[in-house]
């Protein structure tokens, strides 16, 4: 049984005072409920998660006490991926036709503060301020650089890219372009990371109406089918946020082994894909995720970027709607987000922001701590 | 009097006059992890014996923490003395990559590649005034 997403909702990203966390995903599932013509108390069940709002499940307070099923998913930077691939297999099994898959954040101000207990590692760690996830990603970006020649310019211009998406997408934190020597310039949070090639922890939520493929016509002229959906967590060796040590020897990390899955599962390569949203937690990710999810080979990212192809009219659109750069990141959500651009960008209702030439196949990837991955496959 | 305390119990050899981390070598597979653990990361074995590790090696990579970190970090800066530190990964040879403070605090001094040593010292006080010991890695000479 193969599955359809049949309605999308979102509420903007960014910081809402007046609205909790909870609210956002309340708000969005009823843009998706409205999108697909159907009611709540269609829904036969519901996955969904939330890192710092709460438990998505008092959703149903909010939505109607239906009696549906709603399983809490929480998996760090991949709950949202989480929640659609156990929605996937829910609908697969046969034991369902309709659901909704649902993800929402509300974070405080400035970076994550990790608790090195509950990811098993001594206390002595964050003590000594080694619990900071900005070090892993720039010491991931540094080795990358040095190994495979990437320029500094070249993250400047990943995040200069994110800011014109994002000025383009109504939805975003981040409306403003942002001047490439500005970005260059700005304070140096992590060398060679600077403030603006980061994406901060912020507030939104997205939900998503999926059914059974075969029924999906009943609610929408444009169906987006997901070939793929695929999960993967870290095998020994590889290089990992929160590793007080690691192996000498290195091998492929979960984006390589989600990507194959992924690919194999639809039966497509990664030269068939139009229009691709890659995990960019900064601006060395949305570099390393472009080769480590099969779309170049390690170190053509530097021509890539420099020729614009990665821009919205390029080859290779990456992150159409600004990414986490220009979106932030509400971890619950922050997945599904990449899966609400790809509807839009498939049904062709991007607006300013719609890659040319009727995009037929997107890709979503996300990658988070302590070393997941999620990657879908969409198709019109 | 004050007195000299380690971070944590078992990280490195302590008291010694010439430190060593320590770490966990998996009798089964042969591999090597810090800090010591109870079982082996990569195949799972609770076969594994404690050793130590090599006190020099390569830099693998290496950034420069730019904010002074929220909790749970903990240190005698204030925001005002704060100063940016060094934070990368050292090969050591037959070993393992360790993950260490630099005493290296600018882009200028630092090099993949470049030979670095272990250092063993006062990384804060705690309340009593006793000297907290810790561990980081520093250009070798």
């Amino acid at each position: 049984m193969d599955v359809a997403i049949v309605g999308i909702g979102i509420h903007p990203f960014g910081r809402t005072p007046g609205r909790s966390g909870l609210q956002q995903g309340a708000y969005a599932a009823r843009q998706a409920l409205k999108d697909a013509g159907v009611e709540w108390k269609d829904m036969q069940f519901g996955f969904g998660g939330s890192a710092s709002a709460g438990s998505a499940d008092a959703l149903v307070n909010e939505l109607g006490l239906t009696g549906l099923p709603f399983i809490n998913v929480a998996n760090g930077c991949a709950t949202g991926g989480s929640s659609l691939i156990s929605a996937y297999n829910a609908i697969k099994s046969g034991e369902y036709d309709i659901g909704m898959v649902v993800g929402f954040d509300k974070h405080e101000r400035g970076a994550f503060n990790a608790d090195p207990k509950q990811m098993g590692i001594g206390e002595w760690y964050g003590e000594k301020g080694l619990m900071i996830t900005t070090q892993f990603f720039a010491m991931k970006i540094q080795r990358y650089m040095d190994m495979y020649g990437i320029s500094r310019d070249t993250l400047a211009k990943v995040a200069q890219k994110a800011f014109m998406n994002g000025s383009m997408n109504p939805n975003a934190w981040r409306r403003d372009e942002i001047p490439l020597d500005e970005i260059a310039n700005s304070f140096m949070v992590s060398d060679p990371l600077t403030k603006y090639m980061f994406c901060a922890p912020g507030e939104g939520g997205i939900a998503l109406v999926v059914c059974r493929a075969d029924k999906a016509k009943q609610y929408t002229d444009k169906p987006i089918y997901l070939k793929a959906a695929a999960f993967r967590s870290r095998r020994f060796g590889s290089f990992e946020v929160f590793a007080p040590s690691q192996a000498l020897q290195q091998v492929d990390g979960p984006t390589v082994d989600a990507a194959s899955a992924a690919f194999e599962m639809a039966g497509v390569g990664p030269k068939d894909i139009d229009v691709m949203q890659l995990q960019d937690t900064e601006s060395g990710a949305e570099v390393m995720h472009m080769a480590e999810n099969g779309f170049c080979e390690h170190g053509e990212q530097e021509a890539l970027i420099q020729a614009g192809e990665t821009r919205i009219g390029g080859k290779m659109p990456v992150n159409t709607d600004g990414g986490c750069l220009a979106s932030g990141e509400p971890i619950g959500a922050t997945g599904l987000r990449q899966v609400y651009e790809t509807c839009l960008q498939l049904r062709g209702n991007a607006e300013a922001r719609q890659v040319p030439n009727d995009p037929r196949l997107g890709y979503t990837h996300v990658y988070g701590a302590p070393g997941i991955s999620a990657v879908t496959i969409l198709q019109r | 009097m004050s007195k000299k305390i380690p971070i944590a119990e078992g990280l490195f050899t302590w008291p010694s006059d010439n430190p060593a981390l320590l770490g966990s070598r998996c009798q089964e597979c042969g591999i090597a992890e810090f800090p010591r653990k109870l079982s082996c990361p990569a195949c799972g074995s609770e076969n594994v014996v404690s050793e130590e590790l090599p006190r020099r090696g390569k830099l693998w990579t290496w950034t420069i923490q730019g904010f002074m970190p929220k909790k749970p970090y903990l240190s005698d800066e204030t925001p005002e003395t704060f100063r940016p530190f060094g934070v990368g990964y050292v090969e050591l040879p037959g070993a393992v990559c360790v993950e260490s403070r630099l005493l290296e605090n600018t882009a200028e001094d630092l090099k993949i590649g470049m030979e670095m040593e272990l250092v063993v010292g006062t990384y804060r006080h705690d309340e009593e005034g006793n000297e907290i010991v810790g561990f980081a890695f520093k250009a070798a000479n």
